[in-house]
This record gives C-alpha cells, sequence and structure tokens, in this order.
C-alpha cells in the first residue's frame, strides 16, 4: 500500500518539477544570448542607468552599435568587417581542403582493405587527447621560423590537421551504411574503384559531407587559441574571434558597441547550427547507442 | 549437411583468381593513396610537433634566441626542474584538477537532469532539445564575453538583481574575487573566480553530455520499464534501477572525455579571467611562459607535464573502471 502512495507522491512531484527544470534549464541557456542581443541594441548610458532592465524601452533601440563596429578604423570605426572577412577566409579555406583530404581518406577506412586501415584510425583519434596548448608550442616555433606566422594560410593549414581526424571519423560512419554492393555492381559495369567511388558513393555521401561542412566551418569560426597566437600582432588579420577578444580588454570600446560584435559572432553560428542540427547531433553521436 | 563441393566453392568467389588479386592489389594501392593526404597533413602538424615539444622541453630555447636553436642542442633537465620547482605550479595543478573534476561532474550531473526531463515527447520539444545545445555550439569569445559583462560588478544584470532583488550588500565580484566562496554560509574554500568558472564550464559543456545521455536513453528497451512499471516500481525506483545501470557505459565514457578537454581546456579560463584569482590552469600557465616570459623550453616542459598527468590520471581511471565492469 505505501509502495502505492509512495508511487503517487513521485509522480506528482515529478510531474510538477519536469516543466519547472524545462523552463529552467531554458532560460539559463537562452538569456545570455538574449542578454547579448539586448546590450547590442540599446545605448551605452540607458545600460549604465538601468542595467536591470530586461527589455529596450520605448525609443530606445539604437543600431548605432552596429554601424560603429563594421565601420573601418580609418573611418573610426572597430573595422568588424575586415574581421569577418578574414573568419569567412578562415573557415571557408578549412572546410574546402578539410573535405579535400577527408573525403578521399574516409572512404579509404571505410572500404578499401589496406595494412593498417583500423589502427590509423585510432592514431588519429589519439592526437586529439593532446592538449591543444602543446601543439601551440612547437607550431608557433615553427611558424615564426618559417615567417608564416601571422598569415591566414598558415592557420588554415594547422585548422585542418586538427579537425581531419574528426571529419574522417564522422564521414567513414556514413561511408560504412552505403552497401558496398552498389559498387561492385559499378565495377562489374567496368568502372575502377575511384570511378565507383565518385560516381555512386560520393554522391550518396553528400548529406553527410553537408553536414561534416558544416561541422568544420563552426570549429573554424568559432575558434580562439591558434589564432590568438598566430594572429595577434596584426589588427588587419584578426579573425571576429580574436578582435572581440582583443578590445574586450580596451576601455575606449563601449561594451554595447562589442555586444553588436559579439552578436556578428554568433549568428552565423546559431543560422548554421539550426539548418544542421539534425544531421549533427546524429552524426556525432553515432555508435552512442550500443553504449 | 554435406561436405562442400569444390566447385561450389569456386563458384562463391565472383572473379577468377588473378583478377580478384589484382583488385585486392588496386584496392591497397588506392587506399595508401587515398589515405596519405590525411597521414602527412596530421603527421607533420600534430605528429611531429608533439615529438618536438618534447625536444624543446630539454633545451634552453627562448623567443629571443628562437632563430639559432636547431633541433640538436645542448640538452638537460634544467626545464623540468625549474618548472616543477617554481612557486605556483603546484597549485596550479590543484587548480587544474579542481576545476576538471568539478567542472565534468557539473556537466555531466545538469546533463543527466536535462536527457531525463526531456525524456518524454512533448509539443516543441525538439526545438527545445535544439535550444539546450546553444551553449555548446556558440563561439567561445562571445559566449565568455557575455558572461563577463553579466557578472561585471558595476553593470552586470546578475549583481543588479542580486543586491537589489536578493539582497546581496555588495555587488560580487564574480571573476575577480580571490575570496574563498560561502554561498549560503558554506565555505567551499575555493576562490570565487574559480567556482564561477567551473559553473561556466558546467553551462558550457552539459550539452555535449545531454547529447549522448539522450542517444543512449532513446535505446532503452520500453519493455524493461514497463515491466518495472507493473510491478510497481516508482519513478526513481525505475531510474537507480533500470535507467542509470543502462547509463552507466555512456556516463563513463562521458566521464573521460569531459574530464580530459577540460583539464586540457585554455580559452574558457584565459577569457574570462586572464588565469588571475586563483584559476590560473596549466594550460594558461604553459601560455604564459611561452607568451610573456618567452620562454619556450619552460613551457614545452609543463605542457609536457601537463600531458604526462593525465595519461596517468586516464589510464588508472580506465583501469578501475574496467575492473569494476567486469565485476558488475
Amino acid at each position: 500500500m505505501s509502495g502505492v502512495r509512495r508511487d503517487n507522491v513521485e509522480r506528482r512531484l515529478f510531474g510538477v518539477l519536469r516543466p519547472v527544470i524545462i523552463v529552467l534549464l531554458l532560460v539559463v541557456c537562452l538569456f545570455p544570448f538574449y542578454y547579448m542581443a539586448l546590450l547590442s541594441f540599446r545605448p551605452l548610458d540607458a545600460v549604465l542607468q538601468d542595467p536591470g532592465a530586461l527589455w529596450p524601452q520605448a525609443g530606445e533601440i539604437d543600431l548605432g552599435t552596429y554601424r560603429d563596429v563594421l565601420t573601418s578604423t580609418a573611418n573610426g570605426g572597430q573595422g568588424f568587417l575586415t574581421f569577418i572577412r578574414n573568419s569567412a577566409i578562415v573557415a571557408i579555406g578549412t572546410v574546402v581542403l578539410t573535405l579535400l583530404v577527408a573525403i578521399p581518406g574516409a572512404y579509404a577506412v571505410s572500404r578499401l582493405d589496406f595494412f593498417g586501415r583500423r589502427q590509423i584510425s585510432a592514431v588519429f583519434l589519439g592526437v586529439y587527447f593532446f592538449p591543444a596548448i602543446l601543439l601551440a608550442i612547437p607550431l608557433f616555433v615553427f611558424f615564426t621560423r618559417i615567417g608564416q606566422r601571422g598569415t591566414l594560410s598558415g592557420l588554415v593549414v594547422v585548422y585542418v590537421a586538427q579537425v581531419a581526424a574528426v571529419s574522417i571519423y564522422m564521414l567513414r560512419n556514413y561511408f560504412d551504411t552505403i552497401p558496398p554492393s552498389l559498387e561492385e555492381a559499378a565495377a562489374i559495369d567496368g568502372c575502377t574503384r575511384l570511378q565507383a567511388m565518385r560516381h555512386i558513393s560520393l554522391p550518396l555521401a553528400l548529406p553527410a559531407i553537408a553536414s561534416n561542412a558544416l561541422f568544420v566551418f563552426m570549429i573554424a569560426w568559432n575558434e580562439f587559441l591558434f589564432a590568438l597566437l598566430f594572429l595577434v600582432e596584426n589588427r588587419s588579420k584578426w579573425t571576429v574571434s580574436l578582435g572581440l577578444s582583443q578590445l574586450a580588454g580596451s576601455i575606449e570600446v563601449p561594451t554595447t558597441v562589442l555586444m553588436a560584435g559579439s552578436v556578428i559572432l554568433t549568428v552565423p553560428i546559431i543560422v548554421l547550427f539550426f539548418l544542421s542540427e539534425r544531421w549533427l547531433a546524429g552524426g556525432l553521436t553515432a555508435g552512442a547507442e550500443k553504449g | 549437411m554435406r561436405a562442400p563441393e569444390p566447385g561450389r566453392q569456386d563458384h562463391r568467389s565472383r572473379r577468377p583468381g588473378p583478377a580478384r588479386s589484382a583488385r585486392v592489389r588496386e584496392d591497397r594501392r588506392a587506399g595508401y593513396l587515398l589515405i596519405s593526404p590525411t597521414a602527412v597533413i596530421v603527421f607533420v602538424m600534430v605528429v611531429l610537433p608533439i615529438l618536438w615539444t618534447v625536444s624543446l622541453a630539454f633545451q634552453d630555447v627562448r623567443l629571443l634566441n628562437l632563430r639559432t636553436t636547431g633541433v640538436v642542442g645542448a640538452y638537460s633537465l634544467d626545464n623540468f626542474r625549474a618548472v616543477l620547482t617554481s612557486p605556483g605550479f603546484l597549485d596550479a595543478l590543484v587548480t587544474t584538477l579542481v576545476y576538471s573534476v568539478f567542472g565534468t561532474a557539473c556537466a555531466i550531473g545538469v546533463g543527466v537532469v536535462a536527457a531525463l526531463a526531456l525524456r518524454a515527447p512533448f509539443r516543441g520539444r525538439g526545438l527545445v532539445r535544439a535550444c539546450m545545445l546553444i551553449p555548446y555550439v556558440a563561439p567561445v569569445v562571445a559566449a565568455t564575453f557575455v558572461w563577463t559583462t553579466m557578472l561585471n560588478p558595476q553593470f552586470g544584470v546578475v549583481n543588479h538583481y542580486g543586491t537589489t532583488l536578493l539582497g546581496w550588500n555588495d555587488p560580487i565580484a564574480f571573476l575577480s574575487s580571490a575570496e574563498s566562496a560561502s554561498p549560503f554560509g558554506i565555505d567551499l574554500h575555493v576562490s570565487t573566480a574559480l567556482l564561477t568558472v567551473v559553473l561556466f564550464e558546467g553551462w558550457r559543456s552539459f550539452p555535449f553530455a545531454f547529447l549522448f545521455i539522450t542517444a543512449r536513453i532513446q535505446a532503452i528497451p520500453e519493455s524493461l520499464e514497463e515491466a518495472a512499471r507493473v510491478d510497481g516500481a516508482t519513478p526513481t525506483q525505475r531510474f537507480r534501477h533500470i535507467v542509470l545501470p543502462q547509463l552507466l557505459p555512456t556516463l563513463a565514457v562521458l566521464t573521460v572525455l569531459r574530464f580530459i578537454w577540460t583539464f586540457n581546456n585554455f580559452d574558457d579560463i584565459y577569457l574570462l579571467t586572464g588565469g588571475g584569482s586563483g584559476t590560473q590552469v596549466v594550460a594558461v600557465r604553459v601560455y604564459d611562459y611561452l607568451i610573456n616570459r618567452g620562454d619556450i623550453g619552460a613551457a614545452a616542459a609543463q605542457a609536457l607535464v601537463l600531458a604526462a598527468i593525465l595519461a596517468v590520471l586516464v589510464t588508472v581511471y580506465l583501469k578501475l573502471f574496467g575492473r569494476s565492469e567486469e565485476v558488475g
């Protein structure tokens, strides 16, 4: 009898707790981003006078922060347009190069029987567990010595090396689900391996490749440590992340203007995330349900 | 059962012998060809640098004499001796451990709660789930900047409501106070700033745990719980005896992954506190030696010590966990 009562109490308790927890988690997750957008629209003196306002007062909305943050430094702004361009070059460059090396690599690891193919993915992933700061030291020294520190292309090469392994891992999982019999049919029709790969498996893997591209783009766009080490001396080479972090320390730039910068940094990622969320979540946790 | 006839076995392989082995050879060659670009770039940009760090750690290399040092130089243990005995290294190590243990626990704890709360379907659950992942995918620089602003003692929204609604006497300098944190009068023996960065780590990383736990929970067969329900098990009993045992392997893997990544984390603490007020973890200290002091050798030695300690901790954990798995 007491078991039934306990069951009832618990059911009622969790019935109340569940929505409370969900709302609480949503607020905790989303409020910082709402606050970011809010501050970017409010003038600085209004924020200082009324720091607790949770929505903009009537007639208070001010888009001047965005103008200020995007205008070039020559015209008295913060030059975020240049940062956006740099971030875009780095992120797109990383995506293109990563796919160029990772698609063939993933295909090979998934399909072709060659010596060491099992070990190679383990080695690639093992590398992931080294601290980034450990890699940063020799790369910093190396790129300084060959005079390539401070170039966007140097950064791209470093990023590709960092994401190639996980990219191969995600793509391989997808290639594994494409039945080999499709390619065997093509082989009987006289296709070589590489032709079969190009004409049969690649088109089928396009959704996975697209989600992988978005994933890599997001990593490269968000990256901070290597951008800091490689590009900090030259403002015209700063990425959005680096620019925001460098200007955040200075007193001359109003917080509201930098909030506009944060919104500019965050919005592309949130948009890409919602576009790719379904694929990404699946790709990352593939195999997790097996325990 | 009949023994297979020789003729049938031949039939099973589709192509005659020589052509088939040509195919195998072609595959092997294609395999090496396709994997080599990745192998080269990972080798040159990851494996070699790791080896080079080892070499640097045993040499006296500074930013100033960088251009004149070669791979072959005067090797000594001086860096390790200097680093291990330097004031602050042990503190940084303890801080790193506290940060990783509590950050990991926080992330996984909240992840479990979130996954359970969102287990039963409701309208808009997909959207809510996606929203829960935003802290994890958002750029770290933007996330830390907005947290710094929210926690600002002068005009931050947290301190505003803390002083006006919650009755705090003074605004709290969340990110620059080295005083021991004592929420609700309980002294935690951890600086306020360290507690804040741990909470930030929990906020930022719980979505990762949430994602994996959700995937695992969905794979638990419904019949198991249905049977327990029929037998009169209450929700907490069903969690304790049905769901949790199914989750344990996933939680174990998550613990290792989150611990490794938190242990190695540089960005979050560097951006939130710069390593001040009792939050200097080893990764931030390595950066300080590399850039501010220009002492590359000492930086490399510390990074190696960091990696070595991590390797030992993970090995011990896997040993312990592997054993308990066998017993259970």
